[in-house]
């Protein structure tokens, strides 16, 4: 049991090291600068930030469409939007905020934080890495784009067919929807294979499997439920495209389909897509909340272990969705205890901190004050959840917006509250200033006060009767004043949020430097500088506990290393192999790939054949060829660079 | 804690009197929630889950306020726990603890939840069994088709047909088979039963029950295109007697049109292209693509709750129903102003 030493060298022994070998390290890592260093980056640094940075876009462009809709929704009969626009601007809205916004911001700290935290130099795959955020990027651009041609989704993020079926949704909307959604699948999947590989086995010496921070753990139990969720969403979708071009009936009931196949393949990876959301959100919390408490993290296997039992359950729920379906009561019980029985890890989870927080000895900064907020809401989510469990109380409140209550009371306040706790926490990391404790105060009451303004009320509209989605509503129906709160709620919000990025930018500018472990933190980021030199940290150290920044015998290994060229690595641009289970040191070290213009080159080409597709100018798909001689030129084998070591070190790289 | 280096004093200086600590908050929060939805189910205008009129949505009200004490209590066992942490860790000298936290999070974060969901479950399990009614025979079926965006009813065995209205005897149980022509529905009447999709393909079926003769708001609840916010029909409970003499009179075809203005509406009717769309029981107007048009007069509401039935309203929709319901498949119709007052003067005969 480790707590946090009161007095240590922690941050000198890194810092000492770094003095000794980071010039040798800075010729083989160069920080590289100008527009081509820019396109062809495979930094996971610069990649997790621009992911962070891109999200955030994202994120505002979604915001604005939820105010609009709020501002359309402040009083009955509401005539700011007509309801087509409406209908795009609320899918289009669920769509942004799932798949544009939560994962890939979470994926922007794990790019950021897993090699470091692993005490390694880069993402296994550092080009699929880039690879990744241009497919990213570029769908996020479809997406919202589609919005200016009056063709974005307007079907729901859940886009139920018959309704998304061409019959009724003809134009491009529910085309940008399925082919946005099977390119952006790529992009995800290509991440979440890249985090398990590193995390697998990139680990610094001596991290072994029950030495991996909380925080690696909930990333890479999200990437296992990554590759085995997409597939159904991306078959669901690819059956929608060929329903829509190609008059296949896969969910045409007239010939034979089904439309409630498309119900079960969407929640089938709709639900643990809700994990996939939350779970590197509570990682976040699980790395703040043991600095801030002085101590390492209480039920360390009990957390771990409920973070994978939650990503295997999550896939058992998805009936949950469906309760009012019409099928069967029989199988309805099966599901309803499933989802009672996933609150359990959730609980422990919890716990967990709270357990952590009260045996340790609470440090009350910003980015503690959110993960507190963060619990409040949590729980709040997770009482209704439970409530959802339920079959009746489901049947009653599913689609009304009780259920949007919910669910942004989960994916807010479960979500969106670590997130920028995690960016108070880290920003010195990230960035190399601190921020503003007043602005970060300020920031954090607004956004607490106004969420709640805006999402309470509707738990109450929700049992009033009002159903989800609806663009007007009569005046008669008792639903106007809690409307009206969620709206002035909403401005509120908004206020919270700018007053954050305000903060965040003002410390951009103005901010005092940073330390380089200015919260004495636990875990091995705090050992590289802030922000970190390309090479991450100078000496790769022996992991001797889960908190190794608060152990002295891993500490000393940075010192220890300074000496041993195996640890420092200065001759090669490579870092150290370590086995799966125990993290013991593997030979000899894996060659890592220079900055490289494929990535872009593959992302750019498959954009473009998913455009073709998308405008049914099937001709122009050829151009998916030029991605796959990129593909081959990326994979074409090269000689070993590294000769005195022997073996094959050049395989296996990409 | 202690600053050990210049510059972290600033960052890790405990708070001092401008941050509230969070526990009264959460119990204001806990206590403000109770206080709104008790006021919430007190607003009779709504058609609220709160105040159930019906046996299967009075059950689920009933599971409704023993989940939300469950949750109260679950709440505010957290949060003073987190406001414990938050006071205690601002008091000097207190230690760190350096145990594992195993027991302590096995027994609040396993064992009691446990206890509470596996009771929560028995309750649910309960409550589901509760709705099922055991073969025990309704006293009406009522077909109830979803369109885009507008609720065809029909009763099979009379051979009455209406639209955007349900009918039904007080204090009988009723079924709904459930059926869409198009896309997607739900069937949702809060106060009376909880909802039930209507599926492409498929048909469900809704047992549906009120207390008392009234009139209870329904809606679509599953998102089905660009006018679903105006899909909303409403429950008419009769007293049984009242519903068998609606339901006969309903079940007849259009009266004779027996005024001259009358006689002429039922030919622009006849001769125009209502009658590609729209049935009139007992006249040549048999189209099925609009609702059953037999007994109009009689309804309350016109494009399924759009605007109340009145011949102002009347008018308006029949010459532009899309500036009404932007998006509803019925075209204007641009008739010739005698021949809109003398279907106007028919329609208002079909009582």
């Amino acid at each position: 049991m480790t707590v946090k030493p009161d007095t240590t060298t922690a941050a000198s022994a890194p810092r000492a090291a770094d003095d000794a070998v980071g010039e040798r390290l800075s010729e083989t890592w160069p920080e590289e600068h100008g527009l081509w260093a820019w396109f062809t980056t495979v930094d996971h640094k610069k990649i997790g930030r621009r992911y962070m940075v891109t999200a955030a876009a994202y994120f505002v462009l979604a915001g604005v469409a939820a105010l609009v809709m709020r501002t359309q929704l402040a009083g009955p009969n509401g005539d700011v939007v007509d309801p087509e626009l409406f209908d795009q601007l609320f899918s289009l809205h669920g769509t942004a905020m799932i798949f544009l916004f939560a994962t890939p911001m979470l994926f922007g700290f794990g790019n950021f934080l897993v090699p470091l935290m692993l005490g390694t130099r880069d993402m296994a795959f550092p080009r699929l890495n880039a690879f990744g955020y241009w497919v990213f990027a570029a769908a996020g651009i479809l997406m919202f784009g589609s919005l200016l041609f009056e063709a974005a989704p307007n079907a729901g993020w859940f886009a139920y067919v018959p309704l998304s079926g061409s019959d009724h949704s003809p134009g491009y909307n529910l085309d940008v929807y399925t082919l946005g959604l099977l390119f952006l699948g790529v992009s995800t999947t290509a991440g979440a294979i890249n985090f398990i590989v590193t995390a697998l086995k990139l680990r610094a010496p001596g991290m072994s499997l029950n030495r991996v921070p909380v925080f690696v753990w909930a990333i890479v139990v999200t990437s296992f439920m990554v590759i085995f969720a997409l597939p159904p969403l991306n078959v669901a979708n690819a059956m929608l495209f060929l329903d829509r071009r190609f008059g296949t009936n896969f969910f045409d009931t007239a010939e034979g389909g089904d439309a409630v196949l498309w119900q079960h393949l969407f929640w089938l990876f709709g639900h643990p897509d809700v994990y996939i959301i939350v779970l590197p959100a509570l990682g976040i919390v699980s790395a703040i909340v043991p600095t801030f408490s002085r101590r390492a993290i209480a039920a360390y296997p009990l957390i771990v272990l409920a973070t994978v039992a939650t990503g295997i359950i999550s896939f058992g729920v998805w009936v949950h969705h469906m309760f009012a379906v019409g099928l069967p009561d029989l199988s309805l019980t099966f599901f309803s205890a499933a989802s009672l029985i996933i609150t359990v890890p959730a609980g422990i989870q919890v716990f967990c901190w709270l357990g952590t927080m009260l045996m340790g000895r609470l440090v009350l900064n910003v980015a503690m004050l959110w993960v507190l907020g963060f619990i409040v809401l949590f729980v709040l989510g997770g009482v209704t959840g439970v409530m959802f469990a339920i079959v009746p109380f489901d049947q009653q409140t599913t689609d009304s917006y009780f259920v949007v209550a919910h669910f942004h009371y989960v994916l807010f306040g479960g979500a969106v509250f670590p997130i920028i706790a995690g960016l108070f926490y880290w920003w010195p990391k990230f960035t190399g200033r601190m921020t503003s404790r007043r602005g970060g105060l300020w920031s954090f009451w607004l956004t607490f006060a106004g969420f709640n303004l805006a999402f309470f009320p509707m738990h109450i509209s929700g049992l009033l009767g009002m159903p989800r989605r609806i663009y007007v509503y009569p005046g008669d129906t008792g639903w106007t004043v809690w409307n009206l709160l969620s709206t002035l709620g909403a401005y509120l919000l908004t206020v919270g949020l700018l007053v954050t990025l305000g903060t965040l930018v003002h410390s951009l500018r103005r901010g005092e430097r940073a330390t380089d472990d200015p919260w004495g933190g636990e875990t091995l980021e705090w050992a590289a500088t802030s922000p970190p030199k390309v090479y991450n940290l100078p000496v790769i150290p022996t992991a001797h506990s889960l908190t190794p920044m608060w152990d002295e015998r891993s500490l000393a290994s940075f010192t220890d290393g300074i000496a041993d060229d195996e640890r420092v690595l200065a001759h090669q641009h490579a870092v150290l192999r370590t086995s799966e289970l125990d993290g013991r040191l593997e030979h000899p070290p894996l060659e890592m790939p220079e900055d490289s213009p494929l990535p872009l080159v593959v992302a750019a080409s498959l954009f473009a054949g998913t455009l073709a597709l998308l405008l049914g100018w099937y001709e122009g798909t050829l151009v998916l060829l030029v991605a796959v001689a990129a593909l081959c030129w990326w994979l074409w084998p090269h000689r070993s660079p590294i000769p005195e070591d022997g073996a094959d070190g050049g395989g296996g790289q990409t | 804690m202690v600053a050990r280096q210049h510059g972290r004093t600033r960052i890790q200086r405990r708070p001092g009197g401008d941050d509230e600590p969070p526990r009264p908050s959460f119990v204001r929060l806990v206590v403000t929630a109770a206080c709104a939805l008790t006021i919430a189910a007190c607003d009779s205008s709504a058609p609220s889950t709160l105040s159930p009129a019906g046996p299967a949505a009075r059950q689920i009200t009933g599971l409704w306020w023993l989940l939300f004490w469950i949750s109260a209590v679950v709440s505010v066992v957290v949060f003073v726990l987190l406001g414990r942490a938050v006071l205690r860790g601002r008091r000097a000298g207190e230690r760190v603890n350096t145990r594992s936290g195993n027991r302590f999070v096995l027994i609040m974060g396993v064992a009691l939840p446990v206890l509470v969901l596996a009771g929560v479950y028995v309750v649910g399990l309960r409550d589901m069994r509760a709705l099922q009614h055991d073969g025990e025979p309704a006293a009406y079926t009522v077909e109830v088709v979803g369109h885009k965006w507008w609720w065809e009813v029909r009763y099979p065995d009379d051979g009455a047909v209406t639209a955007n209205e349900i009918h039904i005897p007080a204090g009988e149980p009723v079924d709904l088979e459930l059926t869409t022509e198009d896309v997607n529905h739900s069937l949702w009447v809060p106060e009376l039963a909880p909802k039930v999709d209507l599926i492409a393909g498929r048909t469900n079926t809704l047992r549906l029950e009120a207390d008392e003769p009234g009139e209870y708001r329904g809606q679509c609840a599953e998102f089905c295109g660009l006018q679903h916010a105006n899909m909303a029909f409403i429950v008419v409970a009769h007293p049984p007697e009242e519903f068998r003499s609606w339901l006969a009179n309903e079940s007849e075809p259009a009266p004779e049109p027996d005024t001259q203005p009358a006689a002429e509406g039922l030919e622009v009717l006849e001769s125009s292209s209502c009658a590609t769309c729209h049935t009139v029981r007992g006249t040549e107007a048999g189209g099925t693509l609009g609702p059953d048009l037999t007994h109009l007069a009689g309804r309350r509401y016109l494009g399924a709750g759009a605007v109340p039935n009145n011949p102002g309203h009347l008018a308006g929709w029949i010459s532009d129903a899309q500036s009404i319901k932007p998006g509803n498949e019925m075209p204007p119709q641009p008739l010739p102003s005698e021949d809109l007052q003398a279907l106007l003067a028919y329609l208002e005969t079909l009582e």
